[in-house]
């Protein structure tokens, strides 16, 4: 299986790899996926008070289009308010890396993790405020 | 335009292995001046290639101590499984229809048992303990009056465990049942005496022991005296077992490798032992976590199956792409199952989709040991910076206990 050029950058160099206090207001965290399917994402943003995301960070276990997804939603995400990076389709990634259609879901994992990511944000500021 | 020059090392001798030039060398005659067809009774040409196709069943019957004339030549080790149980079901099945096999052993074993339960036959499939062997009290309570035929491998292709064919061959002899063992992964890697170990039909690949692939044999024991259906119909070679003109080529292959293992056998276990410690060794000194699936003691050298807890398995061949290994991952698959044999050890999913197993073999270098070694620590360790379940491991969180949504 031959793998694109994008998807072996994102796996090669990820960016934005790492995490962020989870217990922070600022922060929302997204953990999809299981271990015994073989890939899990952890996705967690940091919000601005202008509900803008200024900072993303993402550890995944799972192969390497599941860490290039991740990698690759990360990037995309940085600078874009609430609602935009909730708007982000899986298509629009699987796209990007031209992933395999056996690794499509790799790219619906991401898009569930930012999307966990948005609820556990929101939810948390429901509360506190 | 310049390419960057990749080396790349191979490092999946269960696989498949490369022709040994020793044994090539003794092929090529049979592709050019000698050419004649070994079953022509009445001229030279045939008679020439007659010779070199018999010496080399005297090179097969001799490492597992047989007579020549209980060796038949097929294409592979597929074929010979399908013959040796297919054939000894159709030969004997009006009178007993029970067989007994394992969980763990090749597809090709499954799918004919599979299709023999089709035609009425009862299967009973053995389970492994942990260590994937099976348990010979099993055995023993499995066996009906019903039994013809128990198949079990002697060396497991995936996780290179050693079954105990001699204790296994007792059983079968002491109840009267023929025993069938597919060794295409065992030969010239551990000792095999038929006589010994009560062994009625083995089945043998060419492509394993660095003859070529699309040769192998079927030992098909003569006292006391086995009978099989044929499943060629046509000239009636290979004493009407076999039917299909030779290729002197691929028997003389054979033939070769397995004289080259008569006297090579010993030396190339203890380089082989040498380098699997070197590996497991380092590994294990650099990264805690990782498990060597099957049992430690009673396996081959040339084979390590192991789990590197939190590193997804196709993950970690591409970080290790200049190393040529098997994932026993599920995402290198189209069916998206982790492997069927780690998970009849019990070995949890999570920790089978973690799975690599790396292959030595007369080739491997002791550099090219030392450099996969640390390679495949340098990897490892950068996936768990990556991986969330290595962080959670490392806080102290309990990864069982956490609801995940599969899906």
């Amino acid at each position: 299986m031959a793998y694109s050029k994008e998807l072996l950058d994102h796996y090669e160099n990820p960016k934005n790899v790492g995490s962020m206090d989870k217990e922070s207001e600022q922060v929302g965290t997204g953990l999809v996926g299981a271990p015994a399917c073989g890939d899990v994402m952890k996705l967690q943003i940091k919000v601005n008070n202008k509900g803008v995301i200024e900072d993303a960070k993402f550890k995944t276990f799972g192969c390497g289009s599941a860490i290039a997804s991740s990698s690759l939603i990360t990037e995309w995400v940085k600078g874009k308010n609430l609602d935009e990076a909730h708007s982000i389709k899986n298509t629009e990634i699987a796209n990007h890396l031209a992933l395999p259609p056996v690794k499509i879901h790799c790219s619906i994992l991401a898009e569930d993790a930012i999307k966990a990511a948005i609820d556990d944000y929101k939810k948390k500021n429901r509360k506190n405020r | 335009m310049s390419m960057k020059k990749i080396k790349n090392i191979y490092f999946d001798y269960q696989a498949t292995t490369p022709v040994d030039p020793r044994v090539l060398k003794k092929m090529m005659p049979y592709f050019g001046e000698i050419y004649g067809n070994p079953h022509s009774r009445n001229h030279s040409f045939g008679w020439e290639a007659e010779e070199g196709v018999e010496v080399a069943r005297e090179h097969v019957a001799k490492i597992i101590n047989a007579n020549p004339k209980e060796i038949i030549f097929t294409s592979g080790a597929t074929e010979s499984n399908n013959l040796a149980l297919k054939g000894v079901a159709e030969f004997y099945g009006d009178k007993k229809n029970h067989i007994i096999t394992c969980v763990t052993e090749h597809k090709c074993v499954l799918e004919s048992c599979r299709h023999l339960a089709g035609k009425g036959f009862k299967i009973t499939y053995l389970p492994v303990q942990s260590d994937g062997l099976i348990n010979l009290e099993e055995l023993k309570k499995s066996i009906t009056d019903k039994t013809l035929i128990v198949s079990i491998m002697g060396v497991h292709n995936e996780i290179g465990v050693i079954q105990p064919l001699e204790e296994i061959g007792n059983i079968c002899r002491s109840n009267d049942i023929f025993f069938h063992t597919d060794c295409a992964q065992a030969i010239g890697k551990v000792p095999l005496d038929v006589d010994k170990m009560n062994i009625d039909l083995m089945s043998i690949s060419g492509h394993k022991i660095y003859a070529p692939k699309g040769v192998g044999a079927l030992y098909i024991r003569r006292k006391p005296r086995v009978r099989i259906s044929s499943m060629i119909s046509g000239g009636g070679q290979e004493r009407g077992m076999r039917s299909g003109t030779l290729s002197p080529a691929l028997c003389v292959g054979l033939g070769e490798a397995c004289n080259i293992y008569s006297y090579e056998m010993e030396k190339e276990h203890k380089t082989l032992t040498k380098y699997k410690e070197m590996m497991l060794e380092g590994i294990r000194k650099s990264c805690p976590d990782v498990y060597l699936n099957g049992s430690e003691e009673s396996r081959v050298p040339g084979n390590l199956n192991l789990s590197f807890a939190y590193v997804e398995g196709e993950s970690l061949m591409m970080g290790i792409k200049d190393l040529a290994v098997s994932s026993g991952s599920a995402c290198t698959s189209a069916s998206l199952e982790p492997s069927y044999v780690l998970k009849a050890l019990g070995v949890e999913e999570e920790l089978a989709h973690t799975s690599l197993r790396i292959g030595f073999g007369r080739f491997t270098t002791e550099n090219e040991v030392k450099y996969a070694t640390d390679v495949i620590v340098k990897e490892v360790k950068r996936l768990r910076e990556l991986s969330p379940l290595w962080e959670m491991a490392q806080e102290g969180v309990d990864i069982s206990k956490i609801k995940w949504a599969h899906h």
